[in-house]
């Protein structure tokens, strides 16, 4: 028996605290337990296991009507700069002076809304502090800081009459950057933790520019007169139909979290999207041709529809992290596949040799 | 620093040596904390000595009704969190069946810590069968959960002031007079450690005591473990004897010991701060196979860049044909 005692050097003797036995026992294996696979029959595995049922991931902290109202806003802005440039170079003058006030206006708002959800609001110029690929919100807040002035300025240039040439360039360039407004948005949810978003990465950035495409379209069908209105109808035919495939293909791939799409005010927000997008898509393609009234209906239930697709994503994405199950089950898969395939290599690479 | 900025992470964990990365020339060695939840015996001292040394505010004194654990869960106003897990299952051999009466328990005391069992002829936490009212003995798992800082970190990476940074050790810390509270590192983080502070705005995290680290101390968290649960040193001196502890327990009879976060070649790169952790990492609130977000950002960018394009030529393409007047009007 060792014994420690107290010398003027320390402890003798002793062994130090991280080198405790735990679990030695003291009579070894009479229990009949022995080694990994015993053990794992003691427990069956269940489903999935958590830690009080608290979520691994930290929910965003962001506001839905800040950031989810910047994705529905910067879609109709995005998608709007390219309507009313398609517009502007095929005269058609009201649905293109239109569409540019709305996408200056919902450009300023997105802006509005991104400094409000700041933290720190006063410290919003920070954004534009370091270029940084690795961060589509550093990428955003460049892109943004070039398109919103040429949105602005086609608007303002339009409206006012003033310097036609200047006009019609920032026209062309705020239809350039406006996809990339209306699609990186996707990457900015997608480029997280957040099960949702980031399982659902190839298809997002579909549904986003395919909602926004239905956004711009319905705000040209609320703002432009019936002849003008052909390409606006078209788009919203388009957009929806895009936006509808992507929603299932994005479903389908992120296996068990689709369930987060489907459940609760996320499931109820894209059932409201898509009643809304059949609605407006109807619409667009049979009466909002002579009347302006239906043409105008259809507009506005395309822009809803949209929004709810925008907040349906944002809410899912938020039930997705709050739930511990949507991020374990699908890492615990990966995780078994990926043991699975190596456990078969020694034996793929066994046979080769034989062979 | 640009070269971390701009480069997203490589996926193989080949890079070992983040300080350099980000452009640190002639930096000191890794460092970072071995977790031994082993011989965690769930006091807390490492929660309190981080909020005493960081200063860092009361965050809410509640009862969870849960557990021993009030803390909840890391966050910004929490860097250390200790995990109470309450489980029918024995640790290794251990067994509770034993009888007590003849022990010496001042002669115990007298051998210091670490005594074998067989001298000490006590075996701690273990279930036994169920006593007469129904009632079974259990084993807790405790286990201080701290900030990872990954050798590829999300946070870091998505992060767009540049608020986050790498330090000379190969830790992640937030500069508070950057930062502008966006928000984005919080769903960004796979393990969600990194948080922002109610009324504050700011981001938070544990920044592995930078300031102490400067002066040559260890974290207050480490300095104040009385078990040497947590160790401090340098990561690839901790992996080493992560490795032999792992192998010591195995070899008592505890199949269910195993390390976490200690490979570079997981989806992080390997972790700055790991684990020897008793059962399955979800028990514990860890996600079992987690990843870096940014590793499929070429991806996203690629498939976006598709999206916005095919955004562009559809909507040029409705533009396209003959431009009819509406049934009922003429032309203008």
């Amino acid at each position: 028996m060792s014994t420690s005692d107290v010398t003027k050097g320390g402890i003798r003797g002793e062994r130090p605290g991280r080198e405790a036995e735990a679990g030695r026992g003291l009579r070894p294996g009479r229990r009949g337990r022995r080694g990994r696979r015993g053990e794992e029959l003691m427990v069956p595995q269940a489903e999935f296991t958590s830690y009080y049922g608290r979520p691994v991931i930290t929910p965003p902290s962001w506001q839905a009507r800040d950031i989810a109202g910047y994705f529905f806003l910067g879609g109709l802005a995005g998608a709007g700069s390219v309507l009313a440039a398609g517009s502007h170079l095929t005269g058609r003058r009201t649905a293109a002076r239109a569409l540019k006030i709305s996408s200056t206006v919902a450009i300023a708002g997105s802006a509005a809304a991104l400094v409000h959800d700041l933290g720190r609001p006063e410290r919003f110029a920070n954004m534009l502090r370091v270029f940084k690929p690795t961060s589509p919100m550093s990428m955003g807040s460049w892109l943004l800081a070039a398109y919103g002035p040429a949105a602005g300025a086609a608007a303002v240039l339009d409206v006012t009459g003033l310097l036609p040439r200047t006009g019609r360039t920032a026209t062309i360039g705020a239809a350039l950057l406006g996809p990339a407004v209306a699609a990186y948005t996707a990457v900015l949810a997608a480029d997280t933790a957040v099960p949702a978003w980031h399982e659902g990465y190839r298809e997002l950035p579909f549904v986003f520019t395919g909602s926004a495409a239905v956004a711009a379209a319905g705000m040209g069908l609320m703002t432009a007169p019936p002849e003008e209105n052909g390409p606006a109808r078209r788009a919203a035919l388009l957009g929806a139909a895009v936006e509808t495939a992507a929603v299932r293909a994005m479903e389908r791939r992120v296996g068990v979290v689709a369930e987060t799409y489907r459940h609760g005010r996320a499931g109820r927000l894209m059932r409201a999207a898509r009643a809304l997008t059949a609605l407006g898509a109807l619409g667009a393609a049979l009466p909002a041709r002579c009347s302006r009234p239906a043409a105008a209906v259809s507009g506005a239930a395309l822009l809803a529809a949209s929004a709810c697709t925008r907040f349906g994503v944002f809410h899912a994405g938020v039930a997705s992290a709050e739930d511990p199950k949507y991020t374990v089950l699908p890492q615990r898969e990966r995780l078994e596949r990926r043991q699975a395939e190596q456990a078969g290599k020694p034996a793929e690479a066994e046979r080769a040799e034989q062979a | 620093m640009t070269d971390s900025l701009t480069r997203p992470a490589p996926s193989d964990g080949s890079d070992q040596d983040p300080a350099g990365r980000a452009g640190h020339e002639d930096h000191p060695e890794r460092v970072g904390f071995f977790t031994d939840t082993s011989v965690c015996i769930g006091c807390k001292a490492c929660e309190v000595a981080c909020k005493e040394w960081n200063a860092i505010p009361e965050d809410g004194l509640e009862l969870t009704g849960m557990s021993y654990d009030n803390t909840r869960g890391l966050g910004a106003s929490t860097w250390r969190h200790v995990a109470f897990i309450e489980q029918s299952k024995p640790l290794g051999h251990a067994q509770a069946a034993v009888d007590h009466t003849d022990v010496d328990v001042l002669a115990l005391a007298a051998q210091g810590s670490a005594t074998p069992p067989e001298q000490a002829a006590i075996t701690p936490t273990t279930p036994g069968p169920p006593s007469p009212d129904g009632r079974t003995e259990l084993r807790w798992l405790m286990s201080s959960d701290v900030c990872k800082h990954c050798t590829h970190a999300a946070c870091l990476d998505v992060c767009p002031t540049g608020s986050l940074f790498r330090t000379e050790f190969g830790t992640v810390v937030v500069q508070e007079d950057i930062c502008n509270g966006c928000g984005y590192c919080v769903p960004a983080c796979p393990y969600g450690v990194i948080e922002q502070r109610p009324g504050d705005g700011r981001a938070f995290k544990c920044t592995m005591c930078y300031d102490r680290l400067g002066a040559g101390q260890e974290p207050a968290c480490a300095k104040a473990c009385p078990t040497d649960s947590i160790q401090f040193g340098p990561l690839e001196e901790l992996r080493e004897r992560a490795a032999a502890r792992v192998g010591q327990l195995h070899e008592a009879g505890v199949a269910d010991a195993r390390l976490y976060g200690h490979d570079p070649g997981d989806g992080v790169g390997g972790d700055g701060a790991f684990f020897l952790l008793l059962d399955e990492p979800e028990v514990y609130g860890l996600p079992p196979d987690p990843q870096v977000t940014t590793r499929d950002l070429p991806s996203m960018w690629r498939y976006a860049g598709a999206a916005a394009l095919a955004l562009a030529g559809g909507l040029a393409a409705v533009f396209a044909g003959p431009r009819r007047a509406p049934a009922g009007r003429t032309r203008r």
